[in-house]
């Protein structure tokens, strides 16, 4: 198992780097200006030099060389050197790969960001499981019952319906009609004692709810087919042949077979947790990733950008290798090595 | 109480019957039999449309009635679709039945659910056709046996271990596969398997469903000499499931042939198979090979004509009426009587006598 957690490690290696020449050389490719926003009455001969000193003037090798350097080389010495607190080498003079707009270095950006996406799409994540999981076993228990009917109903909306929608309707409902909870996420808010800890659950009840709501449609439709296509399996018979209690048969037999698929799924879909949820961000005014992204993207941030989907891109192929370590763990026909 | 091989002598004590331990009575009709069952029928509804209102049902088991004695084995034959199967199975409660009863001992079962029915499968077992499906992919061989055990409160820890290594030694395994997992395994080990776990509970009845038709020929042999060596050893009552004819006639005592979800001739296994009165049954007889070419080069066969029917819409009349090469018009107008032709022997044929 361990060497082939190493090999894997090691094509991905190749992978990524491929990824981050095509990420660079697709923004560098796209007509944007980091001067596009400024004045008109800026002259050109200042945004010549304002493109300089961002270093734009280079070739496109050499910058990405540099962007290969700071980001792999050097954003690691620099959390290595926080954490430890050592000075490795000539630190204050070490480039980093900084923001455009904010002359921020961009990783300080994302570690300033990431604990409010982790706790609004993160729990969103995990309340839609916890909501999936039980309906999909039961919908398939069940199959064609009232509850199946609904819950298929259900999804299909929390499938259909975009977040934008549900996102407002809460916000409507909740906010301005009943007057129960704050329709805009106050990121500077703090939790110390009970009381705060209220105003933190109220805050983070409809953005949590709106994503669990759509996460959630998807995975039980998913739990539901995979348990359908183990509850008419022959070992299920020979279970109950077996005078194994119902809920047993259900519980241990079918469900940790059923399991297997949905929770490749699940791991595959971590990713998406960092890659925070633009919409239902934006929507409650949530600053997380997700809205990070989308403000770069507007401002012609290019290294933040680039940084961040590089991250994206680094967390799935780190999760595809965990979904596929999970599937031999829970699957013994799945060898490795 | 966990220790002591499988064998007869312990089965007896622990068996619910309470030490009777029966002679294997073939035929002996003055006893109760084992097991009776009465009209069973199984009908899987058709459901269609918008509101899936039922317009039809395949009947799959239509009006089945035998018996088996204690210590007797029973080969129930037919050909692909005829019902077997189901019928094994609403017999053993895994499927509810459509109508009919079952008694087992004189209780009638039929009806049993919850605890009951979770103890009946103490006494009940199956072995099922498919020793690949039928064993759950992630479990290993020690908890796919020692389950039933564990899940009846009769033993645990240590003394689960040895039962399960007792039992894999009973059916001729290695008592250190219980590590193992199913995939590991060949089809006659994996059915070997199957076998040691419905044996776990020490059963006195064993409905085996084509416990042999998913394997190679090499192979069968030995797993049906197993069947019959366990079946002397622990005094087991089987229902053979079968279409393999010759198999059939060396483990069976009396044998049944079912047509489209009914039985249509029932006899011991020597007048069965050579005094077969039934013409479906006379068909099958034609139909399988035997081991001598010089016999072989002899054999006038009966080749029947067409498909079986659709079991959601059979024939009127005797359903074999439309392949039946002695087909009258009786035959699509009246269902045959199911009677007693001979001592033991039965047919559901209007021309039986004849």
């Amino acid at each position: 198992m361990i060497r082939y957690i190493t090999r894997r490690l090691l094509f991905a290696v190749p992978t990524l780097l491929a990824i981050s020449f095509v990420l660079f050389a697709l923004l560098d490719l796209a007509p944007s200006d980091p001067t596009g926003q400024l004045p008109l009455t800026i002259g050109p001969e200042v945004r010549a030099q304002i493109r300089e000193s961002l270093g734009l003037d280079q070739p496109f090798a050499v910058r990405y060389v540099k962007w290969l350097e700071q980001f792999f080389v050097n954003e690691p010495l620099n959390v290595v050197e926080k954490i430890t607190g050592l000075e490795i080498g000539d630190s204050s003079g070490r480039l980093r790969v900084r923001s455009w707009a904010t002359r921020s270095p961009v990783v300080d950006l994302i570690v300033e960001r990431l604990p409010q996406t982790l706790w609004v799409v993160g729990l969103s994540y995990v309340v839609g499981i916890l909501i999936a999981l039980p309906i999909g076993v039961f919908s398939a228990y069940k199959q064609y019952s009232w509850f199946d009917q609904i819950g298929a109903f259900v999804s299909m909306v929390g499938f259909s319906v975009p977040t934008f929608f549900t996102g407002l309707l809460a916000i409507l409902l909740f906010s301005v009609t009943l007057n129960w909870l704050p329709s805009i996420y106050d990121t500077t808010h703090e939790v110390t004692d009970l009381g705060s800890l209220w105003t933190q659950l109220k805050q983070l009840f409809m953005p949590v709810l709106v994503l669990a709501f759509y996460n959630a449609a998807q995975l039980s439709r998913f739990m539901r087919s995979a348990m359908l296509d183990n509850l008419n399996l022959d070992y299920v018979r020979t279970a109950r042949a077996k005078g194994v209690r119902e809920r047993a048969v259900l519980l241990v037999h079918v469900l940790r077979n059923s399991m297997i698929p949905v929770v490749t799924m699940i791991a595959l879909g971590v990713p998406t947790i960092f890659g925070g949820a633009i919409i239902t961000e934006q929507i409650f005014r949530v600053n997380g990733l997700g809205q990070l992204l989308i403000v770069a993207i507007q401002g012609a941030d290019i290294p933040l950008v680039q940084t961040l989907t590089f991250i994206f891109a680094v967390l799935i192929v780190l999760f595809n290798l965990v979904a596929d370590v999970l599937y031999g763990l829970l699957d013994p026909r799945i060898r490795y090595d | 109480m966990n220790t002591e091989p499988i064998g007869e002598s312990s089965r007896a004590a622990h068996g619910p019957e309470g030490g009777g331990n029966h002679a294997r009575g073939r035929g002996d009709l003055a006893a109760t039999p084992l097991l009776r069952v009465e009209g069973l029928t199984k009908h899987f509804p058709i459901l269609r449309g918008i509101l899936r209102r039922q317009v039809g049902a395949v009947k799959a088991v239509d009006g089945v009635d035998f018996h088996i004695q204690e210590g007797e084995t029973l080969g129930l034959v037919g050909e692909s679709g005829c019902g077997k199967s189901t019928a094994g199975r609403v017999i053993l409660r895994l499927g509810e039945a459509t109508a009919g009863r079952i008694w087992y001992r004189g209780e009638d079962i039929t009806l049993l659910k919850g605890k009951p029915l979770r103890s009946l499968r103490r006494r009940m077992q199956m072995v099922f056709q498919d020793p690949q499906e039928s064993l759950n992919p992630r479990m290993t061989v020690g908890s796919i046996v020692g389950e039933p055990l564990l899940e009846h409160g009769v033993a645990k820890g240590r003394a689960l271990a040895e039962r399960v290594g007792a039992l894999l030694e009973s059916v001729g395994l290695a008592p250190n596969y219980a590590n193992r997992y199913p995939h590991e395994f060949s089809g006659g080990q994996r059915q070997r398997i199957g076998m040691a776990r419905a044996l776990a509970l020490r059963p006195e009845f064993i409905i085996c469903d084509e416990p042999i038709a998913a394997l190679d020929v090499s192979i069968q042999a030995q797993v049906v000499n197993l069947l019959e060596d366990l079946r002397e050893r622990l005094n087991l009552t089987y229902l053979f499931i079968s279409h393999d004819l010759a198999m059939v006639r060396h483990i069976a005592d009396r044998v049944a042939v079912m047509y489209l979800g009914k039985i249509v001739e029932l006899a011991p296994v020597r007048d069965l198979y050579g005094n077969p009165r039934h013409p479906y049954t006379q068909a099958l007889l034609s139909a399988a090979p035997g081991h001598d070419p010089r016999v072989e080069a002899r054999r006038e066969r009966i080749l029947l004509q067409g498909d079986v029917p659709s079991p959601a819409a059979p024939p009127p009349g005797c359903r074999f009426n439309t392949r039946c090469p002695k087909a009258q018009a009786l035959c699509s107008e009246q269902e045959p009587a199911w009677r007693e032709v001979r001592g033991g022997h039965s047919v559901a044929c209007h021309f039986a006598e004849g």
